[in-house]
């Protein structure tokens, strides 16, 4: 009987069939989706047929723009000023609004600009609120992967010694890793809210009252750094247990070896710890790179974009512009454009960490 | 001078009692070989010399110092391990110079340094590979070059041929005992190998459950062991016993018999032999020979091994009890066959009579 199971080919298949069809279902063919309904204008619902439209979406993203608006002049030549002393320029809008000889400003709008003597230089995005999540990503992506990365090693190392009572101090890292992310996010809300928040009310404590309460979350200066700290909080743990996995493939005789070399706690993490977790680091920064691209859950509960875009992020984006505002093509071109970023980053951190022989 | 004194050591992992009072004393350029069955401790005692265990009671002196709770790295000691103990991502030149790395040396002293350790055991040749690129014999000798880097005053090897075939650990056995000529430095050394232990000692040290069972020169060992366990564990095949009767016993010397054992007189110089009633006899296979006629022992050959430079033979006493014979030369033997065995009977070994089971543990630890 087993051994007609093992054989019988198609007994194999109807049993794998449930898997397969749930990870095809959910996952293979929405990735193939993805890039299809990015080249056309699929909407959630929508009673006009489905066009091909080839690259718009990714146009109506990516596009940019530079421009150099020269100032207002007056009769003879000089610059004109307005009552404050401001040098006065022509509206952006007179380029970007139906002008037959700006076409590529054709749509775009201000994203920043920069002064170059009396000039002003303005580069124009397509879709500005897209570049902010960008770039808000990134900033995300590039603080959040070294420091979790490095603080998680720190817990490990702390946390890779023969003590009494050592596991509670693991389970206590490892527990945020645990809890919903929605829960910690909701928590968090809590812990950054104005005014009486626990936040500003430790600070103000531990400043015998000098510190002035801020709105965490409300304020574009630190919502963003505030969304950082709290997604480190809540990930280190992972990896801490990552990093630990790594430190105990180090056999213990190198350590003796190096201790009876004379070697002190650093030149024994230099030339033995470091040197052994190499292809650890690989794995942490990759799956911090990842995971941190991946940001959403947070955003949507604590500031939801907020305030004015200083924490719209990729996938958030993705899922506004998905969803909220039905354009499926237009959020199936951001994940598209989000895979490519995450694979190129994988290879290029591949590359850069290759044993080098 | 780096004479190493151990003096009442003591060790316990918690409740448990590892080593339980242990007198070593090592001479300046003696090499020592620890002993004894797995479990029994060497380990334990020679990284408490090396300053990787804590001693837990006791003193150990090295070079006249009291080194109980002096750093590794400042006892003047090098260590060789077992499973090699060199740094993976590091060329074999770096795992040698790694000491000299450590303590901040110009790249003058460590290239020359280097340069004299690669020429002792001749792997110049490997000094820009990595250890991945090596052989388990490679390996050990960067291990080896590493501690010889060091200059210390003494070398501590745990089991460091283990790992390596037969072959090659006669030749690194060979390459030690040649570095213990040149070097002339302390060597302490941990084997299950007895070979090893009895070609590179000059003092071996037998340990058993945590006490030094006898201290001597190979040959000591071999030919005057103090007790049965040390008679058991040295030699292989592992010595003969059988119970006997005394006769009577008069000075030095007793007669004994049982029926298995023809009457003989036997030296008796042990302190715990008593002067009556039953004691242990122990015989060498070795010393054990055919003969035509009387002999000591009689019985059938049960099974007999052809090694071509010595005859084992298996033989079933009256009884049955087993013992075993180890001719020097290559003579055919046909199983059932009878025989009769004598011996040199000053080479007899008379102990304090023993149970079975202590007979057999002292037999299979070997
Ligand atoms: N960290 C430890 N905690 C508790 N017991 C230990 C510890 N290390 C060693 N032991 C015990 O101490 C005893 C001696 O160990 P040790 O390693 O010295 O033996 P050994 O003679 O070197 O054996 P082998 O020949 O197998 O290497 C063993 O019974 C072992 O179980
Ligand atoms: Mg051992």
């Amino acid at each position: 009987m087993a051994s007609k199971l093992t054989q019988s080919n198609k007994a194999g298949w109807l049993m794998a069939f449930p898997g397969i069809a749930l990870i095809a279902a959910f996952i293979i063919v929405p990735f193939f989706l993805a890039f299809a309904f990015s080249l056309t204008n699929q909407r959630l619902a929508s009673p006009n047929p489905t066009e091909y439209v080839g690259f718009d979406n990714y146009r109506d993203l990516l596009g940019l723009a530079i421009f150099t608006l020269e100032p207002e002049r007056g009769e003879n030549g000089q610059v004109l000023r307005d009552d404050e002393g401001a040098i006065e320029y022509p509206r952006l809008r007179t380029f970007t609004r139906n002008n037959p000889d700006y076409p590529q400003l054709d749509g775009k709008r201000e994203w920043f600009s920069w002064q170059s003597g009396e000039n002003r230089t303005v580069v124009l995005a397509s879709d500005v609120v897209f570049m902010r999540a960008v770039v808000n990503t990134f900033f995300f992506v590039i603080f959040v992967a070294p420091v979790q990365a490095g603080i998680a090693l720190g817990l490990a190392l702390l946390i890779n010694q023969k003590l009494r009572g050592i596991n509670v101090f693991r389970t206590i890292y490892f527990m945020p890793v645990v809890v919903s992310i929605v829960v910690v996010s909701l928590l968090w809300k809590f812990i950054y809210s104005p005014g009486d928040g626990l936040l500003n009310n430790i600070l103000g404590w531990l400043s015998f009252g000098l510190f002035e309460p801020r709105d965490w979350l409300g304020s574009t200066s630190t919502a963003l750094p505030s969304i950082i700290a709290m997604s480190i909080w809540q990930g280190v743990g992972f990896h801490m247990v990552i990093w630990l996995a790594g430190l105990q493939t180090i056999s213990p005789t190198l350590y003796e070896a190096a201790e009876i070399e004379g070697s002190n706690k650093w030149q024994t993490f230099r030339y033995v710890t470091w040197p052994g977790l190499r292809n650890t680091a690989v794995l942490i920064l990759i799956v911090i790179t990842m995971q941190a691209f991946a940001l959403y859950a947070q955003i949507n509960v604590m500031t939801r974009g907020g305030p004015l875009d200083s924490t719209q992020v990729f996938v958030f984006q993705a899922v506004v512009r998905g969803y909220e505002r039905q354009d499926i093509s237009g959020g199936s071109a951001i994940s598209v454009i989000l895979f490519l970023i995450v694979l190129a980053i994988s290879l290029i951190q591949r590359y850069l960490t290759r044993e080098k022989n | 001078m780096a004479d190493v004194l151990l003096k009442g050591i003591k060790k316990s992992y918690g409740s448990v009692d590892v080593i339980k009072g242990v007198d070593i004393e090592i001479k300046d350029g003696e090499f020592v070989v620890f002993v004894g069955p797995s479990g029994c401790g060497k380990s334990t005692l020679l990284r408490m010399i090396a300053g990787l265990e804590d001693i837990t009671g006791g003193r150990l002196e090295i070079g006249g110092t009291v080194v109980n709770e002096i750093p590794a790295s400042q006892r003047g000691i090098a260590m060789v391990f077992q499973s090699y103990a060199i740094f993976p991502h590091m060329t074999v030149r770096e795992n040698v110079a790694f000491g000299l790395t450590i303590s901040g040396a110009s790249k003058a002293e460590k290239d020359q340094k280097v340069a004299e350790a690669a020429r002792i055991l001749q792997m110049e040749h490997l000094l820009d590979r990595r250890p991945s690129q090596l052989s388990g014999g490679q390996r050990q000798r960067v291990a080896i070059g590493r501690a010889i880097v060091r200059q210390p005053e003494v070398f501590l090897f745990d089991e460091p041929l283990s790992n390596l075939d037969a072959a090659l650990r006669l030749d690194m056995r060979i390459e030690i005992g040649k570095l213990h000529k040149s070097l002339n430095a302390t060597m302490v050394y941990v084997t299950h190998d007895q070979v090893e232990a009895m070609t590179l000692a000059d003092k071996i040290v037998v340990l058993k459950d945590g006490y030094v069972q006898q201290v001597g020169s190979p040959m000591e060992l071999y030919h005057r062991p103090e007790n049965l366990f040390v008679a058991g564990f040295i030699g292989a095949p592992s010595m003969n016993f059988l119970d006997v009767d005394l006769v009577s016993k008069e000075g030095d010397t007793a007669r004994i018999r049982s029926d298995l054992v023809s009457e003989f007189a036997a030296p008796a110089w042990r302190a715990d032999v008593p002067a009556s009633g039953r004691a242990t006899l122990g015989i060498r296979p070795q010393d054990l020979h055919p003969v035509e006629s009387g002999g000591v022992l009689h019985g059938n050959v049960t099974l007999s091994e052809r090694l071509g430079t010595e005859t084992v033979i298996d033989i079933a006493l009256k009884d049955g009890t087993r013992i075993l014979a180890s001719l020097a030369e290559d003579r055919i033997f046909t199983p059932g066959e009878e025989i009769a065995l004598d011996f040199d009977h000053a080479h007899a070994h008379l102990f304090a009579p023993a149970t079975a089971e202590e007979q057999a543990a002292a037999q299979s630890a070997a």
